[in-house]
């Protein structure tokens, strides 16, 4: 099963997820990067259907540039947030939905630190903090090997040393 | 039909534009027409706006059906099953592709030499598993796409392009029947590509049916640091343990080696001979005559 998590701190926000691609019973990566930088303060962090995570999360990444290079400055988080839930729900509204539920997180130079929350349903959800992943309604659950961890603050996106949970 | 598609003659009344419909009869010209990321659904109406908030939106990839609907397609005959053994990895030495040979449908073995590792240009080798079909088409359409791409742009295009070329030209498809897990095996890199739109890079794959014997094989002894000798053994090794296990794979096994010259294949090595000398090197192979001669004394 695969997690997001992002706490959202005073003026930074925390953003984790781990690092398996599987396809059915087999783990074909250990080491697969869900996260994908938006601009140089916004991540967005993509799980779901196979292709439909990485088609969907390139797209909006290669939107939210195209429209710094059009117009010189960059979308705020809120409105790359805006943006992104309104392309998930053109499409559910399709036939070709995409299944895909996100988190994005970054920060604002004006409003500061922002997480945001969405699901395959195009639900939208400004959280202080938030998390995908299986049994999360009812016990916080990580199995998983080893956790992606990235930092976004006034000054960018930093990585931070990678999770490893239990034995190697 | 090569012909026609560089001269772009277009040969039907109407010009379809892509996306096109899988079920509808493909126009081959469009295909590499839209290839050429020349987008000819709708675009934004006016290039350059006033309005910040003018998205470039390119033609929706539009998938024939939803993923339940079966009204367009036809029913099949048999049911299919993928049976099969592919393998890949990186070593010091360059990259190892590895298949077994049988092409099974349900409980037939409906070829035993079949050959699932296919060049695609001298630095490229291509696993297949899934549908045999599916994958014998898929692999000559990227064959030609690539080949157009070299012509039309003087340079050869790089593997990781090759394998975002396959996987936005499988993505109409998502939901459909076909069922393509092809892994792009160039001479230092690896990456399996999947018609569920899966795209991933790594070190070692393997895919199929056999696939989780083959991994438990690769997962003990693979390192960096092989020579070519033992790399080749390994695979062989890997692709044999699976073909023992799975009963969906077998027959042979062709191993091809890829490095930064360009590809060479290994002569196609029958693993009922593997599968004799293994039991010849753990003295197992006057076991089974031991086993019935104790049943006939009693």
């Amino acid at each position: 099963m695969e997690y997001l998590i992002g706490i959202q701190g005073p003026d930074f926000v925390l953003v984790a997820a781990d690092n398996v691609a599987a396809s059915s019973i087999i783990q074909m990566k250990h080491d697969y990067d869900k996260m994908f930088k938006l601009s140089e303060k916004i991540l967005l962090l993509c799980v779901g259907e196979a292709g439909d995570t990485v088609q969907f999360a390139e797209y909006i990444q290669k939107n939210v540039q195209l429209y710094k290079m059009r117009n010189g400055y960059e979308l705020s988080p809120s409105a790359a947030a805006n943006f992104t839930r309104k392309n998930l729900a053109d499409y559910l509204r399709s036939r070709t939905p995409y299944h895909v539920n996100l988190l994005l997180a970054g920060y604002d130079d004006a409003d500061g630190p922002g997480l945001f929350y969405m699901d395959y349903l195009s639900s939208l959800a400004k959280a202080p903090f938030a998390a995908h992943g299986y049994g999360l309604n009812k016990r916080f659950i990580l199995n998983l090997h080893s956790f992606n961890v990235r930092l976004i603050d006034k000054d960018g996106i930093h990585d931070m040393e990678k999770l490893t949970v239990g034995a190697k | 039909m090569a012909l026609e598609d560089i001269c772009n003659f277009k040969d039907k009344p109407t010009h379809k534009t892509f996306p096109f419909y899988a079920s509808e009869d493909t126009s081959v010209s469009v295909f590499t027409e839209a290839f050429n990321f020349k987008w000819r659904g709708e675009m934004t109406s006016k290039k350059a706006s006033d309005v910040p908030l003018e998205f470039h939106v390119p033609s929706l990839f539009k998938r024939p059906s939803s993923r339940a609907s079966h009204s367009v397609s036809v029913r099949r005959p048999f049911p299919l099953s993928h049976g099969t053994t592919t393998l890949g990895f990186i070593f010091q030495g360059g990259v190892i592709a590895a298949a077994d040979t049988r092409a099974s449908a349900g409980g037939l073995v409906a070829c035993p030499a079949v050959h699932k590792i296919t060049p695609i240009h001298s630095h490229l080798v291509v696993t297949s598993s899934g549908s045999g079909a599916d994958c014998m088409l898929w692999e000559r359409i990227l064959t030609r796409e690539i080949r157009l791409y070299q012509l039309r742009h003087k340079r050869r295009l790089s593997i990781s392009g090759t394998a975002k070329l396959l996987s936005l030209m499988l993505h109409p498809f998502k939901g459909t029947d076909v069922c393509v897990a092809l892994t792009l095996c160039g001479w230092d890199k690896l990456i399996y590509v999947c018609s569920d739109g899966a795209r991933l890079q790594g070190d070692i794959f393997s895919v199929g049916s056999g696939s989780p014997y083959a991994y438990g094989v690769l997962d003990r002894s693979l390192s960096w640091s092989l020579n070519k000798e033992e790399a080749i053994l390994l695979a062989r090794e890997a692709v044999f343990r699976a073909t023992h296990r799975d009963a969906y794979s077998g027959n042979n096994v062709d191993l091809f080696h890829v490095t930064a010259e360009g590809w060479r294949q290994r002569q196609r090595e029958d693993l009922k001979e593997e599968y004799y000398r293994d039991m010849e090197k753990r003295g197992l192979l006057g076991f089974s005559n031991w086993f019935t001669h104790l049943f006939l004394e009693e």
